[in-house]
């Protein structure tokens, strides 16, 4: 169960940024199925600087074993690779398309034994996974791009894209929750709640362009109009990349250069991430992101802006065929800005009044993942602060792993299960599912034995989910 | 139009003969009778109020003009004037003096609803004193001044009895004068002041209202409010001293509406020349024959009519724009239950910031209620304290809208109307749950079961999902139910129903029986031990 490896000391585990991916490419094997055309069917490689018959060759390489592998298998093709030395992750997200990914061993020394680390499998094909769900935020579908113009447009957006995206890639800080890609919703009492809707629908109202609304507050979500499925790319959108890029100007010191520039608005502290930066000035120009989200039929293309006041931020979807002037932002801002700013300091208030009443017995004695496949919710009191650049993780890399492999147990069945595993060093691990909920304990408790064990993840179940139901 | 008509004279008024050249009408305000008396009381007097079934007629000799007639409490005793020194009883009884006063007067008033007479003093007429009569003593109360527009010089009587009335408003007795003219710059119109005259302690001018125009006026009280009629132009004012002026200096007032003349009246014809299938006579109101008493009474003496004037609601509604201030006055009035109710449906048709503040308004006054009878059945409960007097019990006013009559009156056809986008119907009902919220009161379960109903007829999930995820929707046995059932369009629902049967079950150590795969069964039964078993 344990690799040796250089940096296992307890405690703190800071992952620096290394590269991390060999390769990654993306290829279409109809578009050139004939000798000498080979070229034609890779729409994307990373690294671009690799030679071109390279390329091929690797492309040609992933092509042959998933048609091989299709012989044995005809719904579910091949899905990793295992090489002595590598890895290689294929997903087919549309038909005939495949994306391929090679990412870098970590620098560890080769060692004699190989332990199957089941759990990478499905960490890095989460990852995968969620590469495309990125892409097709932002772009829409391959097939979408083939409609409008072909090979040459699609080909020109996943280069404009993966080109930046895979640079934010950190695969080693990828863990269990990449698996899940759920959601981090903030705690709040009915009637702040309730005040949040009412703000929310008195929007939609006023601005009747405005077609979707989610509410976030301190990188939790709060309220999502939304399907779950557009609203969890968003949101490992909104807080890996475009909540930490404003974050850091706003925690800089009062005299730095990256201090925002403050509009000079006393009425609200509400202002624009993106779109407008200064409202004031008529002559600077400016756009707002477009994304891609599912309708019944089909998708959508929408506006998107975010919204922010103090640690509240708003996000309006209004449809990408309406053009958003300048006076249609200083409408928003003036109604928006007051009242996000009231909200937001609401809200505090409130968190603050609960905190002090739930008092120390609610802090985290427990280090647990808990995760509800129904609404995406997640909790993790193991991960400090997961940014696009660092992780910290206080529980050591070899116990996530068991963690894994147990959510791996998990997914094999559809039945309730409860697995306990005692770790080689003075560690328990309690694996919990109760429909379409999971929730994963680590006890330090060396000489505890499996009864008491069980208590106190009943315990634990007792507090901090009072009000769900799990099944003993 | 009809349908702007705020004031209305009765419909069933006290009739009486008509005054003329042989029958002299008399009023008796505490009572509230009409004597007619004809040819001095020879061919007859006819006593006639409006709680009696029928008149009471009699004769007396005629003995000179009558100055005034006034029965007892219930007709006993008979009073006649007929100089302006002596009053005469026809039946022998025996006078005693209780209490007598020395004043120079120049006019009085009183008021039988509070046994209160007003004397105006000194030269100008402007000093008034006041005393009250309570169980059989008279004492006197404090002298106050009215604020005269301009000061004679020299000093001669400015305050007329016409210029002065009495009236209870909203408990309160004050005295109200009609200043003619006001002594602020630039200002020509007439005002009513109004002074609060409290039994103990000193009276002090309390409002100013606005009538911004001159003329002939005169005042009644109807529902708490003060109604001026204007004699030329044929309308009336209503005010309402608790209705708070944001832009007015504190308690000056403006009419609560703008002003309208008294709904036109029939006079249905009798008498035996007339023919069925006459149309009634149009009465004609604002007459120099009618006068006026308080509170709420007029009486054309040369038609032979008493009307209690009286307040209609439902016009006001299209009235005042401004929906909160309509419901501040319509929260305050005594029958204002289905007009209210048909405010706040109207309002489902606007904007949610006016369907927002309508709720807020009413739910204030709910609210106010509930409290009282919290404390009332707190005081009952801990049994009778030692001396202070039996506490009453609140009563339930016709403002008190609870959420059953919202439910069956607003919200439930409401959220069936066609043509309203479904967002806007959950964001009605979320307005309603807040403003409940907001004012600490429970919301009943209904109003929730209404709301999950609605999300799921319009495909709504993962809005329910997320009102249940934050139990916005209370956790109930009965919702838990009704999640149960939904499982089949929605299979989420079963961990939600799950979830919140464990913790609506929570305090009374309940088991659940995990339902069976196969028959999808449900059951709970309470009992003593707290440990959970499942099947299935």
């Amino acid at each position: 169960m344990l690799m040796i490896s250089p940096r296992m000391a307890s405690g703190m585990q800071e992952k620096q940024y290394t590269p991390s991916l060999l390769s990654f490419f993306i290829y279409n094997p109809t578009f050139g199925p004939r000798e000498g055309e080979e070229e034609k069917k890779i729409l994307f490689y990373h690294p671009s600087e690799v030679e071109k018959n390279e390329k091929i060759r690797n492309v040609g390489l992933c092509e042959a074993i998933v048609q091989f592998t299709r012989t044995f298998c005809p719904t579910k093709p091949a899905k990793s690779l295992h090489t002595q030395k590598n890895r290689q992750f294929f997903f087919e997200p549309e038909d005939n398309f495949w994306i391929v990914m090679k990412p870098n061993k970590d620098g560890k020394p080769p060692t004699i034994e190989y332990q199957e680390e089941e759990i990478l499998d499905t960490v890095y094909g989460a990852v995968v996974r969620q590469c495309y769900s990125m892409y097709k935020l932002f772009n829409g579908t391959f097939g979408r791009a083939m409609e409008a113009g072909g090979v040459e447009l699609l080909t020109q957006k996943l280069e404009k894209f993966f080109y930046r995206y895979l640079q934010t890639l950190h695969l080693q800080s990828c863990d269990l929750l990449d698996v899940f890609g759920g959601i981090s919703f903030f705690p709040l009492d009915k009637m702040t709640y309730l005040k949040i809707q009412s703000f929310v629908n008195k929007v939609e109202e006023s601005l009747s362009l405005i077609k979707y609304t989610a509410f976030l507050y301190n990188d939790q979500l709060i309220w999502s109009g939304l399907e779950q499925d557009d609203m969890r790319i968003l949101y490992k959108y909104l807080t890996t990349s475009l909540f930490p890029r404003h974050s850091e100007p706003e925690l800089a010191g009062r005299d730095s250069p990256l201090r925002p520039e403050v509009a000079g608005n006393l009425l609200h502290y509400g202002r624009f991430l993106t779109g407008p930066t200064n409202l004031k000035d008529p002559e600077a120009k400016f756009r707002f992101p477009k994304i891609f989200v599912s309708t019944g039929d089909g998708y959508e293309e929408l506006h998107l802006i975010v919204y922010k006041a103090m640690s509240a931020a708003a996000c309006f979807m209004i449809s990408a065929s309406v053009e958003l002037t300048r006076e249609f932002c200083e409408q928003l801002d003036g109604l928006v800005g007051p009242q996000l700013t009231l909200l937001a300091s609401d809200i505090c208030e409130q968190f603050t009044i609960n905190r002090r009443i739930s008092g120390p017995e609610k802090e985290p004695q427990f280090k647990f993942i808990y995760f509800n496949h129904m609404n995406l919710a997640e909790k993790s009191t193991i991960h400090m602060r997961k940014t696009a650049s660092v992780c910290l993780t206080s529980v050591h890399p070899d116990l996530m792993k068991i963690l894994g492999d147990i959510n791996c147990d998990f997914a094999r069945v559809d039945e309730d299960e409860e697995i306990i595993v005692k770790a080689m060093t003075d560690y328990w691990v309690v694996g919990k599912k109760s429909d379409q909920r999971e929730l994963y304990v680590i006890l330090n408790q060396k000489n505890a034995n499996l009864i008491e064990v069980n208590e106190e993840v009943k315990r634990l179940c007792a507090t901090q989910f009072n009000n769900i139901f799990f099944l003993d | 139009m009809s349908e702007e008509h705020y004031l209305e004279l009765c419909e069933n008024p006290v009739q009486f003969e008509h005054a003329s050249s042989v029958n002299n009408v008399f009023f008796d305000e505490a009572n509230k009778q009409v004597f007619a008396v004809r040819s001095g009381g020879a061919t007859g007097v006819v006593v006639k109020g409006p709680d009696d079934k029928s008149s009471v007629a009699f004769r007396m000799d005629d003995k000179g003009e009558v100055k005034c007639i006034k029965f007892s409490i219930g007709n006993k005793i008979l009073a006649v004037q007929r100089t302006s020194k002596s009053v005469v009883f026809p039946d022998k009884r025996s006078l005693k003096l209780l209490k007598s006063q020395s004043i120079n007067v120049n006019w009085y008033q009183y008021c039988p609803e509070t046994a209160v007479i007003l004397l105006s003093t000194t030269v100008q007429g402007n000093i008034l004193q006041p005393f009250a009569f309570r169980s059989g003593t008279m004492s006197k109360m404090s002298k106050f001044e009215i604020e005269l527009p301009v000061v004679p010089k020299p000093a001669k009587l400015s305050l007329s009895e016409r210029d002065i009335a009495m009236a209870t408003i909203y408990g309160q007795l004050h005295v109200m004068y009609l200043k003619h003219h006001s002594r602020t710059a630039n200002s020509t119109s007439a005002e009513v002041v109004l002074y609060h005259l409290p039994r103990e302690g000193a009276c002090k001018k309390s409002h100013v209202l606005k009538l911004n125009t001159t003329g002939k006026f005169a005042l009644n009280i109807v529902d708490n409010l003060v109604v001026v009629h204007h004699q030329s132009s044929q309308t009336s004012l209503i005010f309402d001293i608790k209705l708070k002026e944001p832009d007015c200096a504190v308690n000056t007032h403006q009419p609560v509406l703008p002003a309208r003349s008294i709904h036109p009246y029939r006079i249905p014809l009798s008498g035996p020349a007339v023919v069925p299938s006459q149309p009634p006579v149009p009465c004609q109101l604002y007459s120099s024959s009618w006068s006026v008493f308080q509170p709420d009474i007029i009486i054309s003496a040369s038609e032979g009519y008493l009307w209690y004037l009286q307040v209609k609601l439902p016009p006001t509604v299209n009235l005042l724009q401004d929906k909160g201030k309509l419901m501040d006055f319509l929260l305050r009035r005594r029958d204002c239950k289905m007009v209210i109710l048909s405010v706040c449906s109207q309002s489902t048709r606007g904007v949610l910031p006016v369907v927002a503040t309508v709720f807020d308004k009413l739910n204030q006054v709910y609210k106010e209620y509930l409290e009282a009878e919290q404390s009332y059945t707190v005081a009952m409960e801990s049994g009778p304290s030692r001396g202070s007097a039996a506490q009453k019990r609140p009563v339930r006013t016709q403002a008190v809208i609870d959420q059953s009559d919202m439910y069956t009156h607003v919200l439930s056809s409401f959220t069936e109307r066609k043509g309203v986008s479904h967002k806007f119907i959950i964001a009605v009902l979320m307005e309603y749950i807040r403003s409940l919220n907001q004012f600490q009161i429970t919301v009943q379960h209904y109003l929730y079961e209404l709301v999950i109903k609605t999300l799921v007829q319009h495909n709504l999930f993962y809005m329910l999902h997320q009102f249940l995820q934050y139990h916005v929707l209370s956790d109930s046995k009965p919702l838990a139910c009704l999640l149960l059932s939904l499982e089949s369009t929605y299979p989420p629902a079963h961990q939600l129903s799950l979830d919140m049967l464990k913790v609506s079950l929570a305090r009374c150590s309940s088991q659940i029986t995990v339902p069976s795969l196969e028959t999808r069964c449900c059951s709970t039964r309470c009992s003593g031990r707290s440990s959970r078993e499942t099947s299935g």
